[in-house]
């Protein structure tokens, strides 16, 4: 097995198209473990850990720009206040040495439907910035999932970033485990109010071959919060909306039975954390500082 | 006479008194001595047998069976063989013995011959230059294999049902206990049936050693193991070869708990070392540990407790199916304990209870902390809940009402003749604070069920309390000849006189270093105790485990200090002109009965080394009889009660236990702090049982063989504990110590999953509970 060690994101690139065989590899929280139970021999193993400028993130224009390799402790320390849902899923990721390691980029890399970071990146828009010797494009989170385990992206192609506003609403993850921490997810489930447009984002993880939205979740809680004129009156919400949505966040899943939960329990909680985060997010939207039209 | 004085380390001048000089020596018995490999532990740099290494070593890797049940039809290893690097391809027709082991009867191939019995069952062995070559290697032997039906349910396979696994059918033994009336009826009755899931010892240290082929045809192994000797009897006889030329020595063991009793790798390295020449390592990884050891047998019981209206218990029947797997291992030890320990510490005037162990194509299982007691204690103590809940009674009261106390007799017959405290145990336990009721707010999610996954800010929680309280066996029992031998050299080294102690008694994490340490203090009044490595140069020690080792090990090291220390009083007396009666060994000087001194210790040693051997047993014990299983079997019986105080997630079933406390009876603290970390840690693997530990087996396949999927209890999991310690001598015990170890992991699960069921009005009969059990989803 080869190890290739660019030294920079040019370079890496140029290593990618000569070696479209070779596995990227930052934290190696996910890459190692497939390597250790030998589910896959790569030829090459692609190590971006000395690319600079991957582990930077920006701000610009109420958008940050996070480079992959930016790991979830520098998330959680540097960017709490700008992303609150990605930083309160990246708390979650497994040990402080895993949060240490792993990054954005190794989950959307691994594209595990049960990774902690997607619902969030779901619920918020957020976009993948991807890149190839052939020049850079862009993917939304929601077309970037291709299947359990795949990806939108081409062979010779790397993750440079992701793209998230600045939260201009609540933000909410929550996931459900076996165990009080260091713990995958049996199912989870990302939350992000758009006072500015009117909108709710959602994601859920760990119910469906790939990590996925509740469209009819977030048409119908849109449709409620401005029908009502809730938006701008936050008054509370009723007790009936929450359950709705708490039901069709539940009939967006597909999960199945196996050896971390039953798909029926996955769907009763999915139902359950959707009406708690709501109800979370609603009460600090309330409680003031979000500003209810751009 | 000279006395030597030594201000640095602080010996006492000549008229110091007997008293005095005994407080001089630090780190007795009763102290809590450091560990002598506790820094290198916390530091990360005690080498464990993962981290041997020798010139020239080649890496050993082991084929194993996919399926649960199958024959073989062919095994071809050329291309193996043909692969760059690989010095030997092994299977059962290379191994030069005997190809038959097994703890209790020997019926487990070290190589599979024909058949394959579980997954996971080693069919070949590779040695390779490098690890990952050898695992190749091993991957391109071609093993044709027919799958046959497995053998899947213990009941089943106690009513002799489905085709036999071995030649005697499937009943690797049948218990029948009978006291008192089979026919007697009472007021209120009530019925359970429970489960008990598969748990894993999950400890960290994978399999591991390495084999180093000797000049005189023997190999030496340094391993990780919990008995030495009865490895030694087993690889012996695999390799055919005399016990003198099959040497082991103790390798750093990163835990146990009843996983390492049974052969890994240690024939399979010996094999690959003596046909290549070269010293051969394995170490397994995580995922082949989980098909590498045994487990904990899983359970299927049903109890019927029949009590008076007051609560009193007036018969208990059960019957106890005990999931085996493909090999006995210790499945007939096991039977044992969960039949006479059946009914709980609880007096009972009639009892019938009926426990199998039997073979099946599940993952073999065998020895774990509680052995038998666990599985038997979740059943009893959920029937005591019901039962107090059926009465309308505190389920606490109705088991001190019911609780067997000194002088009592056990459903075999025998009686408990020390101190068994278990009411006290009971009313300490409950008497113990609770935490505060109303959680404040601003709510820290990491207290909360669910932690840090953020999954309720307090709703859908409720608190429940739940006690339970246990029974255990303490050494082996039904006859088997247990002791165990150390030897003792005390001589002076750089002026000081200084105590080797040598047992073949494996210290597994538990502490038996410090144990010996702190007794030879005591009896020889000597600082300087080295221990010496635990290896097959010196009589058995025995098994570490039926918490067993302060006990025998450390009895054995009382008995040979005692023959030491007379020696050198003798030598002192004639030293002195006195008669050696009246002497006695304090702070390194011999002394008289009123504690002057007479002479210094290293003085009277000089050049001499004084050196004796000595073999401890405790007292006998007694097979049952196999009508109605009365005996005396059992050496000490030990006793933990716990509080479990838990917050709920009803809405999502998600638990988190806000306190674990713990009153256990131990005898003599020889090293308290050592006493509460078994207890802290046997508390903790019973938690893991009662909400998150299980090996899930489909059809005889393991489907989580990872730290993943097999979760175990962290920090945010397991809440600090208050443990009450008593210390009521036992007169049959070394220093009136009583066995430590299991006892605490016996009892926390029950505790918790009772509180669980306070919380969630659920019958929760099977454990671990996952979520889906308290959601009803």
């Amino acid at each position: 097995m080869d190890f290739l060690r660019p030294a920079s994101w040019a370079e890496a690139l140029a290593v990618k198209a000569e070696r479209p065989d070779a596995v990227p590899i930052a934290g190696g929280t996910d890459v190692m473990v497939e390597l250790n139970f030998d589910h896959r021999r790569p030829p090459a193993l692609l190590d971006l850990t000395r690319v600079a400028e991957l582990a930077e993130w920006s701000e610009r224009d109420g958008r940050v720009r996070l480079g992959a390799g930016v790991p979830y402790a520098r998330i959680i320390a540097e960017l709490g206040d700008r992303l609150p849902g990605l930083a309160t899923a990246a708390r979650t990721v497994g040990s402080p040495q895993i949060r240490n390691r792993g990054t954005v980029g190794g989950n959307l890399g691994a594209a595990s439907p049960a990774g902690d970071a997607h619902p969030v990146l779901l619920a918020t828009d957020a976009v993948v910035e991807v890149a190839s010797t052939r020049g850079v494009r862009t993917v939304p989170a929601a077309e970037f999932y291709r299947g359990v385990k795949r990806n939108a992206l081409e062979p010779d192609e790397l993750i440079a970033a992701v793209h998230l506003d600045v939260a201009r609403g609540p933000q909410q993850f929550a996931k459900v485990g076996t165990r009080n921490a260091m713990v995958i997810a049996v199912c989870a489930f990302g939350l992000a109010l758009h006072p500015d447009r009117r909108r709710v984002g959602t994601g859920i993880g760990s119910a469906a071959p790939t990590p996925v939205r509740a469209p009819a979740a977030e048409d119908f809680l849109s449709a409620e919060l401005t029908d009502a004129g809730l938006w701008a009156s936050r008054r509370p919400l009723p007790d009936a909306v929450r359950r709705r949505f708490g039901e069709l966040v539940a009939e967006a899943a597909s999960p199945i039975d196996d050896v971390r939960g039953s798909a029926a329990y996955r769907r009763h909680a999915l139902a359950v954390l959707a009406r708690r985060t709501l109800g979370w997010a609603w009460d600090e939207y309330r409680e003031g500082g979000w500003s209810a039209c751009a | 006479m000279t006395q030597r004085t030594s201000p640095e380390r602080g010996v006492r001048e000549p008229t110091t008194t007997a008293a005095a000089a005994a407080t001089a020596v630090t780190g007795g018995i009763g102290d809590s001595a450091r560990r002598p490999d506790g820094t290198l532990k916390v530091r990360g740099e005690f080498a464990y047998s993962s981290d041997l290494w020798h010139e020239d070593m080649l890496w050993g890797a082991t084929l194993r069976s996919p399926h649960p049940y199958a024959r073989i039809l062919s095994v071809d290893l050329t291309e193996a063989l043909r692969t760059p690097g690989v010095h030997a391809v092994l299977t059962h027709e290379d191994v030069p013995g005997e190809n038959i082991y097994g703890l209790e009867h020997a019926d487990q191939p070290v190589l599979a011959v024909d058949v394959v019995r579980y997954q996971g069952e080693p069919v070949a062995v590779v040695a390779a230059d490098h690890p990952e070559t050898a695992q190749r290697a091993a991957k391109r032997i071609r093993v044709e294999y027919e799958p046959l039906e497995p053998v899947t349910d213990m009941v089943a396979a106690a009513r002799g049902e489905g085709p036999p696994l071995h030649p005697d059918g499937n009943v690797v033994r049948h218990l029948r206990i009978r006291k008192g009336d089979a026919e007697a009826t009472a007021d209120v009755m009530v019925v359970g049936e429970y489960e008990v899931g598969m748990q894993d010892q999950a400890f960290l240290g994978p399999e591991s050693g390495l084999a180093v082929p000797a000049e005189d045809g023997g190999v030496d192994l340094y391993v990780a193991t919990q008995w030495l000797h009865v490895d030694q009897r087993q690889v012996a006889r695999a390799l055919g070869l005399p016990l003198a030329k099959v040497r082991l020595t103790l390798a750093g063991v990163g835990g146990a708990f009843g996983g390492r009793e049974d052969l890994s790798m240690q024939v399979h390295a010996c094999m690959l070392a003596l046909r290549t020449g070269r010293p051969v390592k394995m170490v397994y990884n995580r995922q082949e540990s989980f098909f590498g050891h045994v487990h904990r047998h899983p359970a299927k019981i049903y109890y019927e407790h029949g009590a008076t209206r007051d609560g009193d218990l007036v018969y208990v029947r059960a019957k106890i199916y005990l999931d085996g797997g493909a090999y006995a291992s210790s499945t007939t030890a096991v039977v044992a304990n969960a039949a006479t320990l059946g009914v709980g510490p609880y007096t009972v005037d009639n009892v019938a209870i009926d426990c199998w162990g039997v073979y099946t194509n599940n993952p073999p299982c065998g020895a774990m902390r509680g052995f038998g007691a666990v599985q038997a204690a979740f059943g009893y103590e959920s029937q005591m809940d019901e039962l107090a809940r059926r009465l309308g009674v505190d389920p606490v009261e109705l088991r001190i009402r019911n609780a067997i106390a000194e002088g009592d007799t056990m459903p075999t017959g025998q009686l408990v003749d020390s101190a068994a405290p278990v009411a006290e145990l009971l009313r300490r336990v409950k008497n113990l604070p609770l935490p505060p009721a109303v959680r404040t707010e601003p709510v820290d999610v990491r207290e909360l069920p669910g932690g840090v996954s953020n999954t309720t800010h307090g709703e859908g929680v409720v608190r429940g309390v739940g006690y339970g309280v246990g029974i255990k066996n303490v050494c082996f029992s039904e006859g088997f000849d247990d002791y165990s031998t150390a030897r003792l050299r005390l001589q002076v080294i750089g002026g000081e006189a200084t105590a080797l102690i040598h047992t073949a008694a494996a210290e597994i994490g538990q502490g038996l270093v410090t144990i010996k340490q702190q007794i030879v203090r005591s009896e020889l009044g000597v600082e300087r105790v080295t221990v010496q490595p635990m290896d097959t140069s010196v009589g058995n020690g025995g098994s570490t485990s039926a918490s067993r080792q302060t006990y025998m090990t450390g009895g054995a090291v009382r008995q040979v200090c005692h023959t030491v220390r007379e020696r050198v009083l003798r030598m002192a007396g004639r030293r002195v002109g006195r008669a050696p009666d009246g002497l006695a060994l304090a702070g390194g000087k011999v002394v008289d009965a009123r504690g002057e001194v007479v002479a210094d210790l290293a003085e009277v040693l000089g050049d001499e080394a004084v050196e004796a051997t000595e073999v401890y047993r405790h007292r006998p014990t007694h097979r049952v009889d196999p009508e109605r299983g009365q005996g005396n079997a059992h050496v000490q019986y030990a006793f933990a009660a716990h509080r479990a105080v838990v917050d709920v997630d009803v809405e999502l079933g998600l638990v988190r236990v806000v306190q674990l406390d713990c009153a256990q009876d131990v005898g003599r603290a020889v090293n308290p702090q050592a006493v509460l970390g078994q207890i802290h840690g046997g508390s903790a693997q019973g938690l893991g049982l009662a909400v998150m530990e299980e090996i899930q087996v489909v059809d005889g396949r393991v489907r989580n063989p990872s730290f993943t999927d097999y979760l175990i209890p962290t920090i945010l999991d397991m809440p600090p504990m208050t443990v009450d310690v008593l210390e009521l001598a036992d007169p049959h015990a070394p220093y009136g110590l009583r066995g430590v170890g299991e006892p605490p992991t016996i009892s926390s699960t029950p505790a918790i999953v009772a509180a669980i069921r306070a919380a969630t009005g659920r019958a929760l009969n099977r454990v671990p509970v996952r979520p889906e059990h308290i959601t009803g989803t």
